[in-house]
């Protein structure tokens, strides 16, 4: 199959086997990172333009690496120094990188929907690094490509996805990914930190972590954003963490095997203990590594589909 | 100025006719509704195969006047209602100054006057400021014009404060309009809450937010001894709490709008901020029960709750965009297509909600085309299909739902105290 799409948006928006085609791309990618010289010419010629209105390290980075590694302009935009501070709308500011005749454009923002609006707006390319509650796809397909990577594969995988479900960006691609590839899948939360007819989307719910973790093949642990949760009122961190805190005590107790993943940064103490952090079922360093191979795979797929139309 | 109407089928439910027959306008007035009227007018209107009504009477627009002259003045809205059909229309008090003096209901008064093209009622504020802490000089708004209060956009939270504006309404025999929405529970909420508020990441507002207000201000209503109309229904329970109220006896009327009965919430999939609405377009059983409260009577009249927004203001994140929409040019055809052709509602049953229910809650001789009456009346091609073109928009804001959409019903004439205001 044939990749057609200018932007990725969400992963609700893409079939099984666009989501294949991305792992397999990403699959060829990878090796690119165990040369010697870490660079295949792929994009070269080409403009990415990271266009970050939330503070981000890990993902900027990885979307910067991963382009360089394909050979394209990177040109990262911080919107705390930029004319976003005098006012200038998003739509405008994405013109103006259009007529700077950037390529991509890969944006993180807090306001659910931004990427589509500016996509909607673009003819370039719009990769969304991260829109408000909506969705990461790239962080959910570096997810997956490390479950297909420690197992084998994801069909009729039990997979647990524990933590914050209503206002994580991450839990939503995942379901999204997971569940248009045949996984089985669980969210654990605190009933107050489920969205509204999750079920909907094929996802099982519980809220007893011990009994979802002696089934599931793997857990992926989000990250408790205490600091800027003014709407729930969840929990002291302590008791979050004696319910719903993946330890070693609780690992004992799970799935043989059982693989941990976490989007990061990890915050030691709260969702997850620091021996499973550092732990044999942790995949967390994995996960990064992957990310380069799966972003790389995203940015010339979409970079590609721009000039099969063009 | 005189003219004749010839041949259209007239539907008047106030004097319970659907027929076809001649229309005669006569010095601003309906001199005669009859068979094969033969009288020379100035203006003669062949509207073989058109539906021939009174002007539709508009309970809630906002035309932005004083205030927000970017969005919306007094004579591009009304504009925009003669494009629409409405003859009649009532002004929302949250402009700026809000309707909340005697003294901000006399400018505006006087811009009507100066601007207008079709009638325009003005409503007053229940609080000063709408900030639901005081009340406004009610009587006095009453004695200036206003014809009826509410402070939409906002519900007033203090209960005891809201029992006494009904007090105050009952004695000076206006009408309240109430926003019911309790927004403790809204909060930063942006579309309705549910499965698709789940799938976009955004916050949502549940249907609690809404109908605990209709329930607590009918309550209180009905201590007061008065009557109240609850303005923009959208969702089932409100359909219920009005429902059983009425039952009882309790002098309680609705409104709900075009959009409530024609799209769910399953139109903000693509964060279409011409779709961002408050309240939110909700889920198909609330469509289902906005119909079926059409129909058995619940719900009295359909209302634009027509709400100009700049393109700035909405080309922007979702979430930081304005909420509402235009609904003057596109209510009449929605309704059409929605109700009269999928026989929700007859068309004497279709006029009552849009222009004579309005009239009588109102207080006001209008909605009917008795002999007599002032001569607002409408022709409308029921069949006539058009796209609606964004450059073909009256109103001076474009955020309209249905650009682009295919639609049925076409206004070809707007007569407003016996002078054509608007031709197709």
């Amino acid at each position: 199959m044939a990749w057609n799409k200018k932007d990725l948006l969400g992963l609700e928006y893409l079939s099984a086997e666009e989501i294949g085609l991305i792992l397999e791309t990403a699959e060829s990618f990878k090796e690119v990172s165990t040369r010697e010289i870490k660079k295949v010419p792929a994009l070269r010629g080409k403009t990415a333009v990271n266009l970050f209105y939330e503070p981000s390290t890990r993902t900027r980075v990885s979307f910067e690496v991963a382009a360089k590694r394909l050979s394209a302009d990177v040109i990262n935009i911080s919107t705390e120094t930029s004319s976003v501070r005098k006012g200038e709308t998003l739509i405008d500011t994405g013109k103006n990188i259009q007529a700077l005749k950037a390529d991509i454009i890969i944006i993180r923002h807090s306001c659910s929907g931004a990427a589509n609006m500016l996509a909607g707006a673009l003819d370039i390319s719009v990769v969304n690094a991260g829109d408000g509650w909506h969705e990461h796809p790239t962080q959910a397909l570096l997810d997956i490509f490390t479950l297909k990577e420690k197992l084998g594969g994801v069909k009729g995988l039990n997979v647990a996805i524990v933590g914050d479900i209503a206002h994580s960006r991450v839990a939503r691609s995942n379901i999204w990914g997971l569940t248009k590839l045949g996984a089985n899948v669980t969210v654990c939360a605190p009933r107050m930190l489920l969205p509204s007819q999750i079920e909907r989307t094929g996802v099982r719910t519980s809220s007893d972590l011990d009994e979802v973790l002696r089934n599931a093949d793997a857990v992926n642990v989000l990250r408790m954003q205490f600091e800027r949760d003014e709407e729930t009122a969840f929990p002291q961190q302590l008791d979050y963490y004696k319910k719903f805190g993946i330890t070693e005590e609780r690992l004992a107790k799970a799935k043989k095997g059982i693989v941990v993943m976490h989007p990061g940064p990890i915050n030691r103490g709260i969702e997850m203990s620091s021996g499973v952090a550092d732990g044999g079922n942790s995949v967390i360093l994995d996960q990064v590594t992957n990310g380069i191979a799966v972003r790389m795979a995203v940015l010339f797929l979409v970079a590609q589909a721009r000039e099969v139309k063009a | 100025m005189s003219i004749l109407i010839k041949n259209g089928r007239v539907v008047d439910p106030a004097n319970s006719i659907d027929a076809v027959l001649d229309v005669l306008i006569e010095n601003g007035k309906i001199a005669g509704v009859s068979g094969d009227i033969k009288v020379q007018t100035e203006t003669l209107i062949d509207a073989a195969g058109k539906i021939v009504a009174p002007g539709i009477v508009d309970m809630h627009v906002h035309l932005r006047e004083p205030g927000r002259e970017d969005k919306e003045t007094v004579a591009t809205g009304t504009a925009a209602a003669a494009k629409g059909g409405v003859t009649t229309l009532l002004a929302m008090p949250n402009t700026a100054p809000a309707m909340d003096s005697a003294e901000n209901i006399e400018l505006l008064k006087e811009i009507i006057r100066k601007t207008s093209k079709v009638n325009v009622l003005v409503c007053g504020t229940i609080t000063r400021g709408r900030l639901g802490k005081e009340l406004s000089d009610i009587p006095g708004l009453k004695k200036n014009g206003a014809c009826a209060i509410s402070d939409d956009g906002c519900s007033v939270d203090d209960r005891g404060l809201m029992l006494e504006a009904f007090k105050a309404a009952k004695k000076a025999g206006i009408l309240t309009v109430c926003h019911c929405e309790d927004k403790g529970v809204s909060g930063k909420g942006v579309i309705n809450l549910g499965f698709n508020s789940t799938r976009l990441g955004l916050r949502g507002i549940p249907n609690e937010s809404e109908y605990k207000r209709v329930a607590r201000d009918i309550e209180l209503a009905e201590k007061a001894g008065t009557c109240v109309h609850i303005a923009h229904v959208s969702c089932r329970q409100s359909v219920e709490i009005i429902s059983a109220a009425k039952k009882k006896g309790i002098k309680v009327t609705c409104e709900t709008a075009p959009h409530y009965f024609s799209l769910t919430d399953d139109a903000l999939l693509g964060y279409d901020t011409n779709m961002k609405i408050n309240p939110p377009l909700r889920s198909p059983d609330d469509l289902a029960a906005i119909k079926q409260g059409l129909m058995d009577g619940t719900i009295d009249v359909i209302a634009s709750d027509h709400a100009p927004h700049t393109e700035n203001e909405k080309d922007i994140e979702f979430e930081r965009a304005e909420f509402g929409k235009i609904g003057l040019e596109s209510g009449l055809s929605i309704g059409i297509m929605e109700l009269v052709d999928k026989k929700i509602l007859s068309w004497p049953e279709f006029i009552e909600k849009t222009a004579l229910n309005p009239a009588k809650i109102l207080g006001i001789s209008k909605g009917t085309l008795g002999v007599g009456a002032d001569a607002d009346v409408i022709v409308v091609d029921a069949k006539k299909e058009f796209i609606l073109d964004k450059k073909k928009i009256v109103s001076k804001s474009k955020n309209s739902p249905f650009i682009g959409k295919r639609l049925r019903g076409l206004v070809e004439y707007t007569i407003c105290k016996g002078r054509q205001v608007y031709k197709a």
